[in-house]
């Protein structure tokens, strides 16, 4: 990479820097607990709007595998999930009722946050339906891989989102608050992943799963985007780019190896299919607040009235992470 | 205390601390309560208040002393001079201690200290210290072995990194080489060591001390070399081994110990582990307790463990092959496999024979695609709409990337051959080189995987259209297009740079001897031994083949791949003008 692509790069990471910092004003905490937040505690950031069905279980998971500390993001919710929110005694959250669009799909709001209370703690940024597996993640604490990383001098960990469905149509089993949603959702597709290189970033396009498969089935290059970085350990320079998908500076998207070996790397499950989904997919596409024009959620809804099925023959039923780990889809590494 | 088991404060514990107080404090109590007389030595970085209370935390025990605090920056000298000092403080306070044992705060005995402290007083003469001659191990980690003997380092591994390798680099170039004192032999090994007072005192007073650590000051890694190159002037009897197991990932950084490790660690025998993760648990708990934590008196046998760090190791720098995943994405050349498994790859041989696709699959076992790569869709064998791993049989899906289509198919069916069909009408763009786009041409791609068996029927394109019911001008046409990409393709399997297992013949080649051809490749597919094929596929009838081809030459375009038909007299494939018997083996 040349000076001049590289400065370019540096331009661009002063740029969201800059818009993260003049986005600061559309956020108003509403309660602000960071004054708890010891030197080594891990940080949760998440952005929400109306999720008050998934937070329950969401803050149960998470703090099960040892996150201290959860900075939310409320973007005008209506259905009392701010005020469940506000009640927890390890969140703090930070209200707004602006674009969801304009700041980058909370891209923004996110990065001042980080800014503010990420430097120099391993933060993991998440949506409420994503749910991290990381290697040994039964039997160890997520601490036990921020010390690997750490004495690893590792400061990116990258975890590919992974669709869950469940088997029949989306809107068949209810999901109830508390609930783990992988009871509905627990089914996944394994090997049809298509991986391209990102040469400005060098960060890993990787695309695929039930949503290319039966959404995207003739424009697979309208595929969302699954390769995301969502645990990094922080330093107040750094800037997400693009959701969770890429980060500058560049090196922290090189969270995979070119030379034959496998990274340690997790899965973020993506829980997005329950039956909240059908209703979800259809006020998203009345606020047009989503990426490329909703593009996905025209998609859906297109597909969704036909026949809301993802599940098919080759699906896979989820069981553990080794289950991930031996078909592919993420790696030990070298931790043992 | 009224009776004290035998050999009490015979084995001292030099021990380095530096995080985790709180449980180099558990161990020390550990090690003591057993009757160890302690030397703790604290790296000088950690904070002085907490370097104060772990001290007032040991203060009501007796035999415990502190050394003074030197920095010890990974790879530096301070972890050898504080290792000196410590040893000279044990040596001179303890009076009774016949072997010094080393260890660090995150060091964990796992068998009871007293198995120990038999073990050595029944070999009062013996040092445990890993040491062997440079070239004689291949652990070092980034080409620093006897270089870091005649080098100097004088940048910071871990802050300076860049100046480090400039440096060593620049050393390299000029030829610079520092001289080795005459009367030592560097050697090299864990840093972990249990060493008698006789041989610990030989080296620590030594007249020519000053001259060693001089040398030694400079040595890169010095802890894995300064004792074990001293050692080996005074020893009586070396047994070249670490009491303290502690394995190392590639890279040279010690492997850590979790809960989940528990059950191997039992059953390592080992005396000591290194390292353990402070927040675990359950280990500290199984292991301190007190006795029941004990194991069986055998030697120690960490075969175990060994395998599953070496495997660690080996997941990290080789990989799976043929795996493409967010965390691995070789380079070009650099797959280690570019797919997952072996894969034949027929060409002509489905417009040759009838039932080519079922034929294959009842004589090799394997599974059988159609046109994998055909322009509508993808024909999985059986017409399924989906196959393993959820790949789709959608064309445009598959065609957005060929490269993660074909290594995903082959991943995902591993451990069952797959066999699927090509055809000139599935390749859009062959015949570039491989510096252009070699992962989205098929053709290369194909021609560059040593896992691809590619047998060609050069030519046989041309059947289907003989049998079809198109006007000769649209024949004419589609003829010229697919010869003109087969030829391309073919010139791209005969490359110098494929290293597909390739065979070529020509139509009119193959049916000379069609038997002989099949089992050459069926053999080597191998799925079923050696048995002699029975049955043959149905040849497709090809009375009046001849005359089409002459039929085309004769519209100016000239078919050439199939090799030379006759255009009259006995049409190839027929015998009197009855169709073509299966051919069956005598």
């Amino acid at each position: 990479m040349g000076v001049v692509q590289s400065y370019r790069l540096r331009l661009q990471r002063k740029r969201w820097r800059v818009r993260a910092f003049r986005k600061r004003r559309e956020l108003r905490a509403i309660s602000d607990r960071t004054a708890q937040i010891r030197p080594d505690d891990i940080l949760l950031f998440s952005t929400q709007r109306n999720e008050k069905i998934r937070l329950p279980y969401f803050l149960h998971y998470y703090r099960e595998m040892g996150v201290n500390h959860f900075l939310m993001v409320d973007n005008d919710s209506d259905d009392g999930s701010l005020e469940y929110l506000m009640k927890q005694p390890d969140v703090s959250v930070w209200h707004t009722r602006r674009s969801y669009k304009r700041s980058r799909f909370g891209v923004d709001w996110l990065n001042w946050l980080q800014w503010q209370h990420g430097h120099g703690h391993w933060t993991l940024v998440v949506d409420p339906d994503e749910f991290l597996v990381y290697p040994f993640c039964d039997t160890r604490p997520l601490r036990a891989l921020t010390d690997w990383l750490d004495a690893s001098s590792i400061k990116s960990f990258s975890a590919m989102l992974l669709d869950m469905y469940p088997k029949g149509r989306i809107d068949a089993q209810p999901y109830r608050e508390g609930q783990n949603p992988l009871e509905i959702t627990s089914w996944f597709d394994s090997g049809n992943y298509m991986i391209q290189k990102n040469g400005k970033f060098g960060n890993l396009w990787v695309q695929g799963g039930p949503r290319a498969r039966v959404f995207f089935r003739d424009m697979p290059e309208k595929a969302p985007a699954l390769n995301k970085v969502p645990l990094v350990k922080w330093d107040r320079r750094y800037a997400y780019v693009s959701s969770t998908h890429m980060l500058l500076p560049r090196g922290l998207n090189l969270v995979y190896d070119e030379w034959g070996g496998e990274k340690a790397s997790g899965v973020l499950l993506h829980t997005k299919f329950l039956d909240t989904f059908t209703a979800k997919a259809r006020e998203e596409l009345d606020r047009k607040q989503h990426y490329a024009a909703s593009i996905e959620y025209r998609a859906y809804a297109e597909n969704l009235a036909r026949n809301p099925e993802l599940w098919c023959k080759w699906s896979e039923k989820y069981i553990n992470w080794r289950q991930l780990e031996i078909l592919g889809l993420m790696s030990k590494g070298n931790w043992a | 205390m009224t009776h004290r088991p035998p050999h009490w404060g015979s084995v001292g514990i030099v021990m380095l601390v530096h995080t985790a107080l709180d449980r180099a404090e558990q161990v020390a109590r550990h090690w003591h309560a057993a009757g160890c007389p302690m030397v703790i030595h604290c790296d000088k970085s950690t904070p002085r208040h907490a370097y104060e209370a772990f001290r007032a935390a040991l203060a009501d025990l007796t035999d415990i002393r502190f050394s003074r605090r030197h920095r010890c920056e990974w790879g530096t000298w301070g972890i050898v001079a504080a290792t000196q000092e410590a040893s000279e403080l044990m040596l001179e306070e303890f009076e009774k201690v016949r072997h010094v044992y080393l260890a660090s705060g995150s060091c964990l005995p796992l068998r009871p200290v007293q198995a120990l402290i038999d073990y050595l007083a029944e070999r009062p003469r013996t040092d445990f210290i890993e040491s062997a001659t440079t070239a004689d191990v291949p652990w070092t980690v980034g080409g620093l072995d006897e270089e870091r003997f005649t080098l100097r380092f004088p940048f910071s591994w871990k802050r300076q990194r860049h100046l480090f390798d400039r440096y060593v680099a620049i050393q390299r170039a000029i030829g610079f080489k520092r001289k080795v004192p005459h009367n030592i032999l560097p050697h090299m090994g864990s840093q972990w060591w249990c060493l008698t007072r006789q041989t610990l005192s030989a080296i620590l007073q030594d007249p020519e001390r000053a001259t060693y650590d001089r040398f030694f000051r400079r040595v890169w890694i010095p802890d894995e070399s300064y004792f074990q190159t001293l050692a080996r002037l005074y020893s009586t009897n070396i047994e070249s081994r670490s009491l303290t197991l502690s394995k190392f990932d590639f890279q040279g950084k010690p492997h850590i110990f979790y809960d989940d490790h528990l059950q191997l660690l039992r059953r390592s025998d080992c005396f000591v582990a290194r390292k353990i993760w402070a927040h675990a648990d359950r280990i500290y708990d199984a292991f301190l307790t007190g006795p029941e934590g004990a194991m069986s008196r055998t030697e120690p046998n960490p075969g175990k463990i060994d395998r599953i760090f070496a495997k660690a190791v080996e997941r990290r720098t080789r990989g799976r092959p043929g795996l493409f995943m967010q965390s691995r994405f070789p380079n070009e050349g650099w797959e280690n496999g570019r797919t997952g498994g072996p894969y034949s790859v027929f060409q002509g041989f489905a417009e040759l024979f009838e039932d080519f696709e079922p034929w294959l699959a009842k004589a090799t076992g394997a599974r059988v695609h159609g046109h994998l790569f055909a322009p509508e869709r993808v024909e999985y064998d059986g017409e399924q709409p989906v196959i393993n791993g959820a790949l789709s049989d959608s064309a445009a899906t598959r065609d957005y990337n060929r490269k993660a289509f074909l290594t995903s198919l082959i991943w995902n069916t591993r451990g069952e051959r797959q066999c699927f069909q090509l055809g000139p009408a599935d390749i859009p763009c062959p015949g570039k080189t491989p510096e252009d786009e070699p992962d989205m041409d098929l053709s290369w791609m194909i021609a560059g995987d040593p896992n691809a068996q590619v047998s060609v029927i050069s030519g046989a394109w041309a059947v289907p259209l003989f049998k079809s019911n198109l006007n000769f001008a649209d024949i004419r046409a589609e003829a010229a297009r697919l010869q003109k990409i087969e030829s391309e393709h073919l010139d791209v399997l005969r490359s110098p740079y494929s290293k597909a297992r390739i065979r070529i013949w020509t139509m009119a080649d193959f049916i000379e001897s069609p038997m002989e051809s099949l089992q050459t490749i069926i053999d080597e597919i191998g799925n079923k031994g050696l048995r002699r094929l029975a049955e043959a596929p149905r040849m497709t009838d090809l009375s009046g083949f001849g005359q089409f081809l002459q039929n085309l030459k004769n519209q100016g375009m000239h078919p050439y791949l199939m090799g030379d038909f006759p255009v009259v007299g006995e049409p190839v494939g027929t015998d009197n003008g009855k169709p073509r018997k299966p051919y069956l083996v005598q």
